[in-house]
């Protein structure tokens, strides 16, 4: 029980990790995609590929240069994460009111201020429910980790499959599962406060 | 061994293997679209069952593609048809939320106005309802091929072949010829599919549609 129970803290804090990683080049590259004209569609289409991509392809190519381990896994994480953020960054910063952007124009604000002090702030809530779909997501894709050698939760249902033991492949799911279900909803709530505030 | 002597040697067992992965893709994603539409429909005038069936296929979709077919494994042995029965399962929500808030987000004037002109219910659904909640539900076609070319790379490892088959053994062996064989013909599988079928969304979309936006 006790090695399930650092399991699954494992297999949460590999996500954790690719998805701050994730969150901080995710909005940098929405932010590249809100000023600079044309490279929208490029950085849009680019990562949006590299989500169709299937999981596992993804992972064992990654293997080829990184080998076996937990960092070929965050690094597919962190790819697979970016739609999200990326996308949910562009939407949030150009659907900021444009008066606002004019005010703080008006007030002097210099390009780098209004996005820190208004643009940024304006878009969380949006930001923020696209790191919650990368979040969920994440979980449950980490599992297949266990093919290339990472830890996690994947390795207690690859052994099950293995040896063919249903218990131990449920014994394995359940915290995937519940966890899923935990972040989609303490998420949900922190995303809800978010938009309530903003309004 | 270089590249060329490695396809030379493996091309007919690439191709299988490429061949058995559209296939299982095809067939999955069809029995997705055969239960998913029919039940989309039923929700959409159901709405108070819809709630539950929406939360709990919701939550199967939360269940690692790795489980579910660890689970098929179990029950119905090594082959395709494990593979298909979970490939299957996960190809429904998607096309069903689709087809369920496609149907539900119909603008409410157009079937008044269809049955103003005295159509019936099923002529509703079949000249209104549907070809306008058709992007909709293609939308989510598409999201369910693209997932499902990505959990079929799985199957390889229960035995119902594919392109999963070929990284698989290159995964085990530590061969990297195999890997490449099965992961770029899967990963380019999964972006024409998605560009396809985003091509045909555009195509079935209603001219009048088009122009509203």
């Amino acid at each position: 029980m006790s090695t399930l129970f650092s399991l699954t803290i494992e297999h949460m804090v590999l996500v954790l990790i690719a998805i701050a990683i994730s969150a901080i080049i995710g909005v940098i590259l929405g932010i590249i995609c809100y000023w600079v004209l044309y490279l929208d569609k490029v950085i849009l289409w680019v990562v949006d590929s590299l989500q169709t991509i299937p999981s596992l392809a993804l992972l064992a190519l990654l293997m080829i240069f990184f080998g076996l381990g937990n960092t070929t896994l965050i690094i597919g994480l962190i790819l697979y994460s970016l739609l999200p953020i990326v996308r949910n960054t562009y939407i949030g910063l150009t659907g900021v009111p444009p008066h606002l952007k004019d005010a703080a124009k008006g007030m002097g604000m210099s390009k780098l201020q209004r996005m820190r002090k208004v643009e940024l702030p304006l878009s969380f809530p949006l930001i923020f429910s696209g790191i919650k779909i990368a979040t969920v997501t994440a979980l449950s894709i980490a599992v297949i980790g266990v093919l290339i050698g990472s830890g996690g939760l994947g390795y207690p249902i690859y052994r099950g499959i293995q040896t063919m033991n249903f218990g131990a492949i449920i014994k394995g799911t359940l915290p995937v599962v519940i966890m899923a279900v935990i972040f989609d909803f303490l998420m949900s709530k922190v995303e809800y406060k978010l938009v309530k505030r903003a309004k | 061994m270089t590249y060329s002597e490695f396809l030379a040697k493996y091309s007919t067992d690439i191709w299988r293997a490429f061949f058995t992965h559209i296939e299982l893709v095809l067939v999955s994603v069809g029995i997705g679209v055969i239960i998913a539409v029919p039940a989309g429909i039923f929700l959409s005038r159901h709405k108070g069952t819809a709630k539950y069936i929406l939360s709990i296929a919701g939550v199967i979709q939360t269940i690692p593609g790795l489980v579910l077919l660890g689970i098929m494994l179990i029950l119905m042995g090594i082959g395709k048809p494990p593979a298909i029965a979970a490939l299957s399962l996960y190809a429904i929500l998607p096309i069903l939320r689709n087809t369920y808030t496609g149907i539900l987000e119909v603008d409410g004037h157009c079937i008044e106005a269809a049955r103003g002109i005295g159509m019936s219910g099923g002529q509703i659904l079949f000249q209104v309802e549907l070809p306008l909640a058709m992007p909709a539900i293609i939308g989510g076609l598409r999201l369910s091929t693209v997932y499902i070319i990505s959990w079929a790379t799985l199957a390889g490892m229960i035995g119902a072949g594919g392109l999963g088959d070929l990284i698989w053994t290159g995964l085990s062996t530590y061969e990297t010829k195999f890997i490449v064989a099965g992961a770029v013909p899967a990963a380019v599988l999964a972006l024409v599919a998605n560009a396809v079928i985003g091509f045909f969304q555009h195509i079935l979309t209603p001219r009048g549609l088009k122009l509203g936006r």
